[in-house]
């Protein structure tokens, strides 16, 4: 199955990722908008991402069934059976399930692989693992 | 594949609308139904009625007020069933916000009853159109009302293949009234049982539909007898549907304010639920074992606290029996998810034997007052008892609490094997008790007369069967002609009065302060208790007015909790309640003014007793049995706390004295400290000794209407 990877000593804090996704998803260039998040830690030197690893913990405590895995095994969001009860989001284990007050469904990184091919030094990729992380 | 049956249904009335907009967490009108003359209408939500009453119990005691007259009977057509749920109700992202209050006349108590549930029948009511159902009069005939919000049409309909049980009910639901899958996620149901017919403890089960299961699930507004209201009105079930509900549903004044809070507590009951309660695993299982390790477990009748079988009925067991992994909350988003089953049970008994069924529960309540309180610590006892009270429509509680009263009648001697038919109702025959519940099924037998609930069953074994009037005085457990809920009060003197002094009977909807009292002993004084006594069921009938679940407040807590001022309130929860409140309505609320608004209701709710001949002080009276020892063996059980108390409070020797003169101390105090309540109490409430509320105190409430105040004028 395909997730996303980010390599940290790659990352030069662009941000360009960021922008590329929520432009993508919202049409707009908005940090709170995008499925991954850049982050720096205090007293740390490299960067962190933050974006969902299609552990599939939010499938489970999704109350209507919106979400589920697809055939290439990321974890999807069916909006028309959503009913924005941010459980998935309180309970994602990483803090990768994202909300905004412009929207009543939850976002996430779907592996659409944008960021990946627009990072200017290769920090993030598209690869393939064998079962969904823990 | 079996052929579907066409089921005939006649519409007897039918009234078309438009669902106006939710707006703020308000439709702005309430839905009018009467049996006997087929008027449909919509009554218009004031401004009024939205400050002073909010929602929930109290849109539901400001339509029976002005509906019912002051000789209203529970089983005249005048009573009312009122059905509400409140401007927070159908919120999805805070955890428990899906609660409607159900408000009567109760068939037990004669005086008003309100009991909340869950499921989703309140917040789908309110987004096809409805803040409120307001059922009055009695069909000649079996009906159903279906209030369609997609279609915009009400009916009253006669339909005689729909069937009476609850779990029947269910299947109709999602097979005869839904055709494609999508369209049994936003339909909910409410019905009664075959038991309700029968006995005056009916309950009524608010269905929700399961996505996990593919199949119905039930909540139960369990206390008082409206299911018995509901059978007699002759209803078979209300059914609602809604257009499908949405994260921004309530249209609040400020979306991004309940968000926040909504993913606050999500994110504590993730990091948190696991190591406190465990109600995610076993729901409200967990109480067995602590009450029984503080010695408040009821146990035969009241008799005492703690049974070394406990275990055996405890949180450990459930887990195993409860499926989990299941998000088993009863409203959307409740992560608190404490509605867990038991699925794939067999009935080994009664009219559905042999069918697998899902169990709804069991409930702490169900748990201690069908297992424990009568003896029995077998689960699969309890998940039969469960499944066949709720399909029959019977209050679990009750039930449990009356057959404990039964047990020990019968042990006692003033019940043998003749007077009950041939069922040996001894402590601990759980075959004994599903007898007796199927008996109330088909309203045969003893069942018949336990079914009438421990006020009447007292005046019974009394009148027929010579039992002695103070014996079973003392160790029936009711209060106001309702059954006491499953705690064992004898040694908290506050918990005694969070029972004996509510409104609608002994139910801890409205006070649980057992552990602040007798395990932390935050509570010394008499004007701490009776501070407690105002707080606290102030602010838990709030819950009751805006469409909120209690146990997300304090069945969860976070980590800082204990470190605040007030440890007991869980300030930060309180805070988020005060958020969504003025998130969801944009009045801008603070901590203070929630207590304000529910003493409103409250008060009327007094009024409303005291209109209907009772609500004064000797209403407040509670059997001994929950306040003290009535056996020797119940003395000689805790003799060293007893002894210690005569020495310290009443300055005696226990050493000279004999177990019956020690006993009759310690009542004459006891029974004296809870008329000191009494008094300490009603000041604080703002109403004279006689328990009536002053004049001056509904004027500062803003309810000094004349109607209210020609009531209490009387005894002023």
């Amino acid at each position: 199955m395909k997730v996303l990877s980010y390599d940290p000593e790659l990352c030069v804090g662009c941000y360009v990722c960021e922008d590329v996704c929520s432009e993508t998803w919202f049409k707009v260039a908005d940090g709170e908008k995008s499925s991954i998040r850049i982050q720096e830690e205090e007293g740390k030197v490299l960067l962190s991402a933050t974006f969902c690893n299609q552990c599939g913990t939010c499938i489970e405590v999704c109350p209507t069934e919106a979400l589920y895995r697809d055939k290439r095994g990321i974890v999807r969001l069916r909006k028309k059976l959503c009913v924005g009860c941010l459980s998935c989001v309180g309970f994602c284990p990483y803090g990768a399930m994202f909300y905004h007050d412009d929207q009543a469904e939850p976002f996430k990184c779907i592996v659409c692989g944008k960021c990946a091919t627009e990072c200017p030094n290769e920090a993030l990729a598209v690869i393939d693992v064998e079962t969904p992380p823990q | 594949m079996s052929e579907k049956k066409e089921m005939t249904r006649r519409v007897l009335a039918e009234y078309t609308y438009e669902a106006p907009p939710v707006e703020r967490g308000y439709t702005g009108q309430t839905l009018y139904v009467n049996l006997s003359d087929h008027t449909i209408d919509a009554k218009p939500v004031t401004d009024m009625m939205k400050e002073k009453f909010v929602g929930g119990r109290g849109f539901g005691l400001w339509r029976l007020w002005n509906g019912v007259n002051d000789d209203t009977k529970w089983d005249d057509p005048e009573n009312e069933i009122v059905i509400s749920s409140g401007p927070c109700g159908g919120t999805t992202q805070y955890a428990g916000s899906g609660k409607s209050l159900v408000v009567s006349i109760s068939p037990l108590t004669d005086v008003v009853i309100d009991s909340n549930v869950g499921g989703h029948f309140g917040p789908l009511l309110k987004f096809a159109g409805w803040d409120a159902l307001e059922i009055q009069g009695k069909a000649e005939k079996d009906v159903i009302v279906v209030i369609d919000g997609t279609t915009g049409r009400v009916t009253i309909e006669e339909a005689p293949d729909v069937p009476v049980d609850t779990h029947l009910i269910g299947q109709w639901l999602v097979e005869d009234m839904a055709e494609k899958e999508e369209d049994r996620y936003y339909m909910s149901a409410v019905s009664a049982g075959t038991g309700a017919e029968h006995t005056r403890m009916g309950c009524l089960n608010f269905s929700f539909y399961d996505r996990k299961r593919k199949a119905p699930r039930f909540k139960q507004a369990g206390r008082g007898g409206i299911g018995t209201v509901f059978r007699d009105k002759r209803v078979k079930a209300l059914v609602v549907k809604s257009p499908p509900v949405k994260g921004d549903s309530n249209h609040p004044a400020d979306q991004a304010r309940i968000a926040r809070v909504g993913a606050k507590l999500h994110r504590e009951i993730r990091d948190y639920d696991d190591e406190q309660n465990q109600m995610r695993r076993g729901g409200t299982s967990y109480l067995v074992t602590i009450m029984s390790d503080y010695d408040l477990l009821p146990v035969h009748n009241f008799r005492f606290g703690s049974h070394p079988d406990a275990p055996k009925l405890g949180r450990e067991v459930w887990k195993k029996r409860f499926t989990q992994g299941i998000p088993d909350g009863c409203w959307y988003g409740c992560t608190i998810a404490c509605a867990h089953a038991v699925d794939g049970y067999t009935l080994r008994t009664g009219p559905y034997k042999g069918q697998t069924v899902i169990v709804d529960g069991p409930e702490y309540e169900t748990i201690a007052g069908t297992g424990s309180n009568c003896g029995i610590f077998d689960p699969d006892a309890v998940l039969e008892i469960n499944f066949y009270c709720d399909t029959y429509g019977i209050d679990t509680i009750s039930f449990g609490t009356g057959t404990a009263f039964v047990m020990e009648c019968y042990e006692a001697g003033v019940l043998d094997k003749e007077k009950t038919g041939g069922l040996e109702l001894t402590f601990g025959n759980a075959d004994a008790s599903i007898e007796l519940l199927h008996q109330m099924g088909r309203g045969e037998g003893f069942g018949k007369i336990a079914g009438q609930g421990i006020r009447r069953m007292k005046e019974y074994f009394v009148k027929e069967f010579g039992a002695d009037p103070q014996f079973v005085q003392d160790i029936g457990m009711e209060a106001k002609g309702l059954e006491y809920s499953e705690y064992v009060t004898k040694e908290s003197l506050a918990q005694q009065g969070g029972y004996g002094l509510t409104n609608k009977g002994p139910q801890h909807d409205e006070a649980w302060l057992i552990f602040m009292d007798q395990v932390s002993n935050l509570l010394p004084t008499f004007e701490d208790k009776a501070e407690a006594l105002h707080y606290f069921p102030m602010f838990r009938t709030w819950f009751g007015l805006c469409g909120f679940c209690k146990l997300p407040w304090n069945d969860v807590v976070p980590p800082d909790n204990a470190e605040t001022d007030e440890p007991a309130k869980i300030p930060e929860h309180v805070q988020n309640y005060v958020e969504i409140f003025s998130g969801v309505t944009g009045r801008e609320v603070t901590k203070e003014d929630l207590v304000n608004m529910s003493e409103t209701v409250y008060n009327l709710q007094r009024v409303f007793n005291i209109r209907l001949g009772h609500g004064r002080r000797d209403h407040d009276d509670i059997p001994y049995r929950s306040a003290g020892p009535v056996t020797a063996e119940e003395y000689e059980s805790r003799a060293e706390r007893y002894d210690s108390q005569l020495q310290e409070f009443l300055g005696l020797d226990p050493a000279g004295m004999s177990t019956e003169e020690k006993m009759a101390a310690l009542r004459e105090y006891r029974e004296d400290q809870y008329e000191k309540l009494k008094d300490a109490v009603y000041a604080r409430r703002g109403w004279t000794k006689d328990a009536v509320p002053k004049v001056e105190t509904l004027k500062k409430l803003g309810i000094d209407f004349p109607d209210v105040v020609a009531v209490v004028e009387k005894y002023l």
